[in-house]
């Protein structure tokens, strides 16, 4: 079920000279699960069930769903802060969970860091913005002399577009406006020499005229610095705009997966139409269809086999209660789980 | 129909039938509002004015902090210290609701206007079913008479498509949408004229966003009350409002009939707003956004506020403030359009 890179992906816009390097990280069957109610309960939530994907180098893989969908769990599943229950994460085609010595942890983390959602909260407000990068320097290239590790400071918030940088460097996150304060989180995570960059919702919590200005900003460091970023987001809009590769959640499992512009383009899950017609599009003109949908969460308790968006879909058919669907390749390194999709019928369930 | 707004009372509104000012609901004139703070005063929203009409929908955009939910709590009367009205008035049904006492206040809020909270988690009372919070506002406007309580509130909740039997909820027990849904339910309770609503749906996904809009909308044609909607994303109200409103930086800077506004943007920061989305469809073009960021309004620029951002700033941007020109239909703050229009008058 996980696909490897193709040659066929479409670029985004600021993309010039992305390659399809080999794969990078992939997962297979990862699943997380997680215990809740009391001691005695027996329920579990499936949070990642099955889940197999692939990031390839010098790549943006944008992966969208809806609250709920897994989608963040996976992204902490990938920096190694959840331990899978079962499934395994490789990483330059090396399993993750061999790497367990402080050493190895530090040197994972340092490849794949995470850029978090919230640029005014995961800033420490008392010490200078030069802080954070230089203990990554410190923790993470030891090797780095005093003067080495501030002209690498420099170099990163050069890089992310922080200029100029040794002013800058000195400041504190208050005197910084939001997107300031988020570039200096891609900065701090640059400074470790990346392979991945795991940015959950980056882009979320900033006003939509400086918002663009990040997503730039990720596919300038793919182009210019060869770092891959898995994007995750809740819109779908920005997905497509970034990401060479997109990947559909819903509730813990993925329902479609492919090249940006091929799924948009031709959505066969049901609930990626659904999602590409809840998008409000000033540009074209309102179509209020058989819009029944009102958006309600998965359930993803306990589950029982079959489709998890049955309820939702207008499309259902009775194996989608009985079996769960599996990714399958229904066009060149399109993968869709969904039951009427393979069975050959057009699906048009939404928009 | 509705609308204008300028240093000066309305006149000729954006879509050109002027009416009298009088058959508007709500009528906005020359309100400021300040944050008086001990290391000055900010002035988040400057000298704003606007009609609303009977079942008009007008939506408000702007970027965090460009004063547009300090607008909302002022027409609500809602404001806490520091923030005060400095100016201006805000006539509701006749009334200015400027200088109201909490009494005379609390005898129009939720019956003749009701607002709906950005987070409905926080807006309702953890602790209290859903049935009993209808309750209590009921009961807060004489309604004493426990089977028109019961069946006003499943009627209201039936309104917003949820199942009655979720009066005996607690909002824990729904999801953000339903949360939002019973808001909205709760503040139908006695049809209101205006519904005031700030970012109701920012919380939820797209999805649950774009039902609730179409909820929104179709409550609004049924039962004829104005709605005020902020929010920071424009394409949101694109298909529902009436009027677009942008603001920046505590001022106006664009004002007319919303398609009009969406299909030829005249203000630089507008155009700068609509070209800073990515879309769905169509190809796939670089954007840029607006480089920079808003302006601290303890030191606003002399000038425009929009001029250390603006990409087709001129001299006298930096030295004087536009005014609010008419441009065909839209009233717009830029001095590019200074020629063709009179001034907002």
């Amino acid at each position: 079920m996980t696909a490897e890179m193709p040659d066929a992906r479409a670029g985004s816009p600021a993309m010039e000279v992305a390659g399809d390097g080999p794969v990078l990280l992939r997962t297979e069957g990862l699943t997380k699960h997680f215990h809740i109610g009391g001691m005695l309960s027996r329920s579990y939530l499936h949070a990642v069930d099955d889940v197999g994907i692939s990031i390839g180098e010098r790549q943006i893989v944008a992966l969208a769903g809806e609250s709920g969908s897994g989608k963040s769990t996976m992204a902490r599943l990938l920096a190694k802060l959840y331990q899978p229950t079962s499934g395994e994460i490789y990483f330059q085609g090396k399993p993750l969970s061999a790497v367990r010595s402080r050493r190895d942890v530090l040197r994972y983390r340092g490849e794949v860091p995470m850029v978090f959602q919230d640029p005014f909260a995961s800033f420490n407000p008392v010490y200078r913005v030069s802080h954070g990068v230089q203990r990554c320097l410190k923790l993470h290239r030891g090797e780095l002399s005093a003067p080495q590790r501030q002209e690498e400071a420099e170099r990163v918030f050069e890089a992310v577009g922080l200029t100029p940088a040794a002013d800058v460097l000195q400041r504190f996150p208050h005197e910084l406006s939001g997107g300031q304060r988020q570039r200096v989180g891609f900065a701090q995570a640059l400074a470790l020499r990346p392979k991945l960059i795991l940015a959950d919702e980056p882009v979320s919590m900033l006003d939509v005229s400086i918002r663009i200005g990040l997503l730039n900003l990720m596919a300038q460091l793919r182009d210019e610095q060869g770092v891959s970023v898995l994007y995750i987001t809740h819109d779908i809009a920005s997905a497509r705009y970034v990401g060479d590769r997109l990947i559909i959640m819903y509730a813990g499992r993925v329902a479609e997966q492919g090249p940006t512009e091929e799924v948009l383009a031709s959505p066969r899950h049901p609930y990626t139409q659904l999602l590409l017609s809840a998008v409000p599009d000033p540009r074209a003109p309102l179509s209020v269809g058989a819009e029944t949908d009102r958006g309600e969460p998965p359930r993803v308790i306990d589950p029982a086999p079959g489709c998890r968006f049955r309820w939702r879909c207008p499309l259902a058919i009775d194996e989608c209660s009985q079996v769960t669907p599996e990714l399958s390749e229904l066009a060149p390194d399109h993968d869709v789980a969904c039951h009427v999709a393979r069975s050959g019928a057009e699906v048009k369930a939404f928009g | 129909m509705s609308s204008a707004q300028g240093e000066d009372v309305i006149g000729a509104a954006p879509a050109g039938n002027a009416e009298d000012a009088t058959d508007a609901v709500l009528s906005v004139r020359d309100l400021s509002v300040e944050y008086i703070m001990e290391r000055g005063t900010v002035r988040a929203v400057d000298n704003v004015s606007f009609d609303l009409d009977p079942g008009e929908f007008i939506g408000i955009v702007g970027e965090s902090g460009c004063g547009k939910s300090t607008l909302l709590f002022a027409i609500a009367q809602l404001l806490v210290p520091p923030a005060t009205v400095t100016g201006g008035s805000v006539i509701f049904k006749g009334r200015d609701m400027v200088g109201l006492t909490d009494k005379q206040l609390a005898a129009v809020r939720w019956k003749n206007l009701s607002v709906v909270m950005q987070s409905a988690m926080n807006a309702l009372n953890p602790v209290k079913s859903i049935g009993a919070q209808f309750k209590d506002a009921m009961r807060a406007h004489g309604v004493a008479a426990k089977g028109e309580i019961a069946e006003r509130s499943a009627e209201v909740l039936k309104m917003v498509g949820i199942d009655p039997v979720h009066l005996k909820s607690y909002p824990h027990q729904l999801s953000g949408g339903m949360r939002q849904r019973s808001m909205i339910a709760m503040a139908m309770l006695f049809t209101p004229d205006l519904v005031i609503m700030d970012e109701p749906t920012s919380a939820l996904d797209v999805v649950a966003q774009r039902s609730l809009m179409v909820q929104i909308k179709d409550l609004q044609e049924r039962l004829g009350f104005a709605v005020i909607f902020v929010t920071h994303d424009m394409s949101l109200v694109s298909h529902f409002s009436d009027h677009l409103m942008v603001m920046y930086a505590g001022r106006v800077d664009e004002f007319g009939p919303t398609r009009q506004v969406f299909d030829s943007p005249q203000h630089p920061y507008t155009i700068g707003l609509m070209e800073a989305f990515p879309s769905i469809r169509g190809p796939r073009v670089p954007l840029t956004g607006i480089p920079g960021s808003p302006p601290d309004l303890a030191r606003p620029p002399a000038g425009c506020r929009f001029a250390p951002r603006c990409p087709q700033v001129m001299t006298r941007c930096q030295e004087e403030s536009p005014e609010l020109y008419h441009v065909n239909g839209t009233l717009v703050r830029c001095f590019l359009h200074a020629d063709e229009g009179d001034v907002g008058q």
